[in-house]
């Protein structure tokens, strides 16, 4: 008999210590092993598998800290059977998880450049990770400027920690929102726009794109525009997934498995891909 | 190579009985031939074939004494190594949580008789994709690694075969314990054996089995032979997967989508599709839950959701998907092909959409868009 | 403090243009400051002016009874604001209010249009510049539209 814990199908349970709503539909939870036992480490972009009990599992992005890899941080966009269920979770509760999976951010590969990341609505989720990376190694990277968008100033993830972010000297922070609401005074129009105006040298810089398709495309549009070399940018895809391990074959993307040759992918790898329709 | 008359077939069904195997192996049930549990050779489909083409299929009574003497009906033996449905793991729930349930379900030994050649390189390639990648599926390991290989060489390919095109047939060449070829010379009627593990040794061994005379293994291989020269259909491979690439936007996909009802035929009986589903499943009082997994197809509209939408909404994107991923993408994510010849999906296409045909389509270029270019090698003829 | 003709010649909108032509516009040109919260133009007047940014955000907004002022889009410097005055009847579509202290450059357009209209050349050097701000306004409405964070992103 195999023991059933060296089965990558079989999930670990983690109980959820802390909760946080982000937004109307998007929530945190923090989660550490029932067990105590250590968790292995994450790569900044990489995903787990949720599991909520008798209901179902989905691919969730890991939101936290990877120099802190024994809490587990996941924000979640309700929006499917599973995810609306796990809302309704609370602090005690146990989840299972499989993972990590996946590639990542090629962040020590990036050393030297300028940073520079665009994102848009629950697309910061998975980058969050790879600021915390950056933050933590400063000086190892040019500039570093994050670029997101939202729907509305009430869709904003992570908020404060986007203010005090945008307080420090040496990171630029630039919101916008599609629809301006209340006492918004920030940026109003889409994520690309802001790429005309950020500073950084488009050949000396490493692009981390992640959000809805249609943000990704228009983009690398404006990317290319500027001249940032494609084999410099990388985006993280989306599809569905039943396995994590290449075995259900649900995630397929042309060649590419999204959660094995994925989710973080290298534009230039394909460019083909993201424009072709029904691949 | 050794030779065992037709008489002692069962000398052999015994010898695997004896050493716990529970044999699977060609049956007639439902007016075709299926594979399923067989107590002896008597269970075979004696004096039986079968005749194929696109979209069709009869039993024929050939009344010759052959046990062999079909190709390959609609089952494979991915329902045993991986079946329609297999239970990943069981858990209890409890006041604020859950844990796992450890059990030690019977996985049978099992024996395949008659496992074609087609079917060989069928069972290499599942094998590449839950053994041999970055990750090992427990559930087929389970039931693949005690499995008992009894291979039979085709002598009489079927209408829709096109092993010798996919370098898959029709001779056995490795990935069995024995294989045997079905001779019938000159009223003799005997199978030649040939071993191909240290488990089929031992077998033989038992046996006492004679070598084959000269005359006997040049029929054995004058069948096999004659058996390459007959194929019904026919594939032309060279630069196959490069060429599939460039034809993402190929006005024939339309053509197909047009008679492609979308319902999956293909991707069942289909010998190396192996995409599956989930199903979470609790009794009503949530005390129990349960993880199945199922055989899925890329045909369904579900196999593509994402939230917001189906990424494959058109049936020219899912026969795309498939065709595509069968004989193009495979390369790149296994380093080999996915079609290994046997000519089940054209058999067994309600609308007879024959794989073959469609690829000779297809390999008149038109509008040519190569996709993932990471390895491309574009179009030779452009 | 700098002279007109350099702080055109510097700006990323004129870039290319030879300096006859900067001269040219210089003599057309004025700058001006907005306080926060300051109209710079409103829907339906007379667009008499061009301007080019060079400090500050901008909002472009659409004045709903209901709703009050709807921003559309903020634009910020090195960008441009206004181009009604291109398309008859020369009446601005939007109102157009500073965000924070912006500091433009502005063009009288009955003198940019002379100018054009007399030297096609030249003409053809302004319109190509506006056409990508069309280009990149339509393009960014178009996508905005989608509402690709919404309920079906």
């Amino acid at each position: 008999m195999i023991a059933v814990a060296t089965d990558p199908m079989v999930p670990q349970p983690f109980r959820i210590h802390k909760t946080k709503p982000e937004n109307a539909d998007t929530f945190t939870f923090e989660l550490a092993p029932v067990n105590g036992a250590k968790r292995s480490a994450f790569q900044p972009g990489q995903f787990n598998m949720l599991y909520v009990y008798g209901v179902g599992e989905v691919a969730i992005s890991i939101s936290g800290d990877p120099a802190n890899p024994n809490t587990l941080v996941h924000t979640t966009r309700a929006v499917g059977t599973v995810t609306k269920r796990m809302k309704k979770l609370k602090g005690g509760a146990v989840l299972g998880v499989r993972g990590p999976f996946g590639t990542y951010w090629p962040l020590k590969e990036a050393e030297g450049n300028d940073i520079l990341i665009v994102t848009g609505g629950i697309g910061l989720a998975p980058l969050r990770p790879a600021l915390y990376y950056v933050l933590a190694n400063r000086t190892q990277y040019g500039r570093v400027v994050l670029l997101y968008g939202a729907r509305t100033p009430g869709d904003i993830l992570y908020r404060r920690e986007l203010e005090s972010w945008r307080g420090k000297l040496d990171l630029e922070v630039h919101v916008t929102v599609d629809r301006a609401t209340g006492t918004w005074r920030g940026n109003v129009g889409v994520v690309t726009s802001l790429i005309n105006r950020a500073p950084f040298d488009p050949e000396n810089t490493v692009a981390l794109v992640c959000g809805p398709e249609v943000m990704m495309q228009f983009t690398m549009q404006e990317l290319e525009k500027k001249g940032v070399p494609a084999d410099h940018v990388f985006l993280s895809m989306e599809r569905n997934m039943k396995c994590a391990l290449g075995f259900c074959g649900h995630c397929q993307w042309g060649p590419k498995f999204v959660c094995r040759d994925g989710p973080v992918f290298r534009y230039d790898l394909v460019e083909d891909l993201l424009t072709r329709r029904g691949i | 190579m050794f030779v065992l008359r037709h008489a002692r077939l069962d000398d052999l069904l015994d010898a695997l009985k004896r050493r716990g195997f529970t044999l699977v192996g060609p049956v007639v049930r439902d007016g075709a031939i299926v594979y399923d549990v067989i107590a002896s050779s008597s269970d075979l489909p004696i004096g039986y074939t079968h005749q194929q083409d696109a979209g069709s299929y009869h039993l024929i009574e050939a009344h010759d004494g052959a046990f062999f003497g079909y190709t390959v009906g609609p089952h494979s033996w991915k329902q045993y190594l991986n079946p329609p449905r297999t239970r990943l793991w069981k858990a209890k729930g409890s006041a604020n949580g859950f844990e796992i349930v450890q059990e030690n379900a019977n996985v049978p030994r099992y024996a395949f008789i008659g496992v074609r050649a087609c079917e060989l390189n069928a069972i290499a390639i599942l094998d590449r994709v839950f053994l041999q990648g970055s990750a090992v599926d427990f559930e087929y390991r389970r039931r693949r690694e005690h499995a008992f290989i009894l291979a039979v060489d085709c002598t009489r390919p079927g209408g829709t075969c096109f092993c010798a095109s996919m370098n898959a047939g029709p001779q056995a060449r490795s990935g069995f314990d024995l294989a045997l070829t079905e001779v019938f010379d000159n009223g003799e009627h005997y199978f030649t054996v040939v071993c191909g593990s240290e488990r089929g040794d031992e077998v033989l061994g038992e046996l006492c089995l004679e070598e084959a005379s000269e005359p006997e293994r040049q029929a054995a291989k004058h069948s096999i032979e004659e058996a390459g020269r007959h194929m019904g259909r026919k594939m032309e491979t060279a630069g196959l997967a490069e060429l599939l690439a460039s034809r993402v936007e190929h006005p024939h996909w339309e053509v197909v989508a047009k008679r492609c009802l979308t319902c999956g035929n293909c991707t069942l009986v289909c010998p190396t599709c192996f995409c599956s589903n989930v199903e979470d499943v609790t009794d009503l009082a949530g005390a129990f839950a349960e993880r199945w997994r199922t055989w899925d197809s890329c045909f369904t509209l579900d196999y593509s959701y994402i939230h917001g939408g189906n990424v494959r909404k058109t049936a020219v994107s899912r026969y795309r998907q498939w065709l595509t991923h069968k004989l193009s993408s495979w390369h790149s994510q296994f380093e080999m092909s996915g079609c290994v010849g046997c000519g089940r999906c054209i058999t067994w296409c309600p609308v007879g959409i024959d794989l073959t045909e469609e690829v000779r389509v297809l390999r008149d270029g038109a509008t040519a868009v190569t996709i993932g270019t990471e390895k491309g090698v574009p179009d030779a003829k452009h | 403090m700098q002279n007109i003709d350099q702080i055109l010649a510097d700006h990323p909108f004129m870039k290319g243009l030879d300096a006859f032509h900067i001269a040219q516009l210089a003599e057309m040109a004025s700058t001006a400051t907005f306080s926060a919260s300051q109209y710079i133009f409103r829907s339906g007047d007379f667009a008499d002016r061009c301007y080019l940014l060079r400090q500050g955000h901008v909002a472009v907004e659409i004045f709903d009874a209901r709703r009050g002022p709807i921003i559309v889009e903020t634009i910020g410097e090195p960008n441009v604001i206004g181009w009604s005055w291109l398309v008859e009847p020369y009446n601005w579509c939007f109102d157009a209010r500073a965000v924070e202290l912006t500091r433009a450059v502005v063009l009288d357009a009955a003198q940019l249009r002379n100018a054009c209209e007399n030297d096609h050349r030249f003409g053809f050097e302004i319109l190509k510049r506006f056409t990508q701000v069309f280009a990149q306004r339509l393009h960014a409405a178009r996508f905005q539209l989608l509402d690709v964070y919404g309920a079906n992103g």
